[in-house]
């Protein structure tokens, strides 16, 4: 039995993420899920949150907004569109971000760019408050 | 034999065009290095979008979605993505043959970009509508292609949505390609044959648990992959301009430089020839005088 799987992140910008992992967290939207290797098959919607991905004592913790992860025995495939590793936050671009999305959602948009524009918006925050956390 | 002085003006206006195309070449080799980035950078989510797609599908025996629904062709949709501008070698004309295959009856057509816009207008076949794209080709962008393209379909005006685009596969080849857009189920139907068929095969009877439930999983990849599927296409476009554009000014650039070459060595022998004549004109009337 394969002690390990793959876990990947997948986002229109590149493949973000690609490791050998123990477990992961996946903040499904309903809920956190801990990944084991030999999970059962299974598709499942992502809410905001982290993704949790533990590698021996190590781990990795890679902020996402919405998206799809495909779970499988020997390997996770995360969909997404938003992805950005903790490690690599930066407040000051997170918060360019944050006002942009403020701004956008001020003019008229159709319900899809709204929905995008409002998770971006969620992503930025949520990128901000863990670097808060952190300093803290 | 034409005379020195036109031949230098010749040069001179040689070596100007020379500078133009060169400083064409460099502004497109940049660009070009981040909209390559781009382009295969992107790719990934599509295709990774397609297999959970096609293995979720597999799973579900009975599912239907209305972006789904597979009918018989009467009338189709083809969205064309050409570039704005010129002066990218064959790039643009090899799309336009390959639009001239479709049938011009029941064919409607979608521009996005000039040049796309202009070829359909002036060989009269059906422009429903006609789209812009900037440089970086932006998520709005490609909803508003997306989403004409999606009522049409939903509609029933078209039953079918393909899309014409220059593919990037290097900097120096760019394939015209048709893909199916929708029904989706025709783009990873499309998408698994060959070696991913093979694949695909083995996972048969595996089945999915759905959280919350497949519904709810289904519609988020098919509403998602539709936006950035023609995103990718946009952005496998622009990669593709700069480099046939790039290519083409390098050899612009190159070909005025074997003219300057040519003509400096013919200004070279008329100049020589002219001397020779004026040296043997002065010795033969020397030897006159003595």
């Amino acid at each position: 039995m394969a002690a390990r799987f793959q876990l990947e992140i997948v986002t229109p910008e590149g493949r973000v993420y690609q490791r050998e992992v123990d477990m992961v967290v996946l903040p499904a939207a309903d809920g956190e899920l801990g990944i084991y290797p030999q999970h059962a098959p299974l598709m499942t919607l992502l809410g905001s949150g982290e993704i949790i991905a533990r590698r021996g004592a190590e781990e990795d913790r890679i902020l996402v907004t919405e998206g799809t992860a495909e779970v499988r025995a020997d390997r996770v495939s995360v969909l997404t569109v938003f992805a950005t590793n903790e490690a690599e936050v930066d407040e000051a671009r997170a918060e360019e971000a944050r006002r942009r999305a403020e701004e956008r959602l001020k003019e008229k948009l159709s319900p899809e760019e709204t929905a995008l524009v409002q998770a971006s918006l969620a992503h930025s925050l949520a990128q901000i408050k863990v670097k808060r956390r952190r300093k803290s | 034999m034409p005379s020195t002085r036109n031949i230098r003006r010749r040069i001179r206006s040689v070596r100007n065009t020379a500078q133009i195309t060169r400083a064409m070449q460099m502004v497109a080799a940049s660009k070009m290095r981040r909209a390559q980035e781009a382009a295969v950078n992107g790719r990934a989510y599509a295709e990774q979008s397609i297999i959970l797609l096609a293995h979720a599908a597999r799973s579900l025996e009975d599912f239907e979605h209305p972006l789904l629904e597979v009918r018989p062709t009467r009338r189709r949709a083809v969205i064309m993505i050409t570039t704005d501008r010129g002066l990218c070698g064959g790039l643009n004309a090899n799309l336009m043959r390959e639009a001239t295959r479709f049938d011009t009856d029941t064919t409607l057509f979608l521009a996005a970009g000039r040049k796309g816009a202009q070829f359909l207008a002036r060989t009269k076949r059906r422009l429903v509508a006609e789209f812009t794209y900037s440089d970086r080709p932006t998520f709005a962008e490609a909803l508003a292609m997306a989403r004409t393209a999606r009522q049409m379909f939903l509609e029933g005006e078209v039953d079918r949505v393909e899309v014409l685009y220059p593919r990037f596969v290097n900097t120096l080849t760019q394939k015209p390609e048709v893909r199916p857009l929708l029904p989706m189920k025709a783009m990873w139907e499309e998408a698994l044959t060959g070696k991913a068929a093979e694949a695909a095969r083995t996972e048969e009877g595996v089945h999915y648990l759905f959280e919350p439930d497949a519904k709810a999983v289904m519609a988020h990849l098919l509403q998602r992959l539709l936006i950035f599927q023609v995103l990718q296409y946009l952005q496998e476009t622009k990669a593709s301009e700069h480099s046939a554009r790039m290519v083409a000014m390098k050899n612009a650039t190159e070909n005025a430089e074997q003219l300057i070459k040519d003509l400096t060595l013919t200004y070279n022998k008329i100049r020589q020839a002219s001397i020779t004549s004026e040296i043997l004109d002065i010795a033969v009337a020397q030897m006159a005088i003595t």
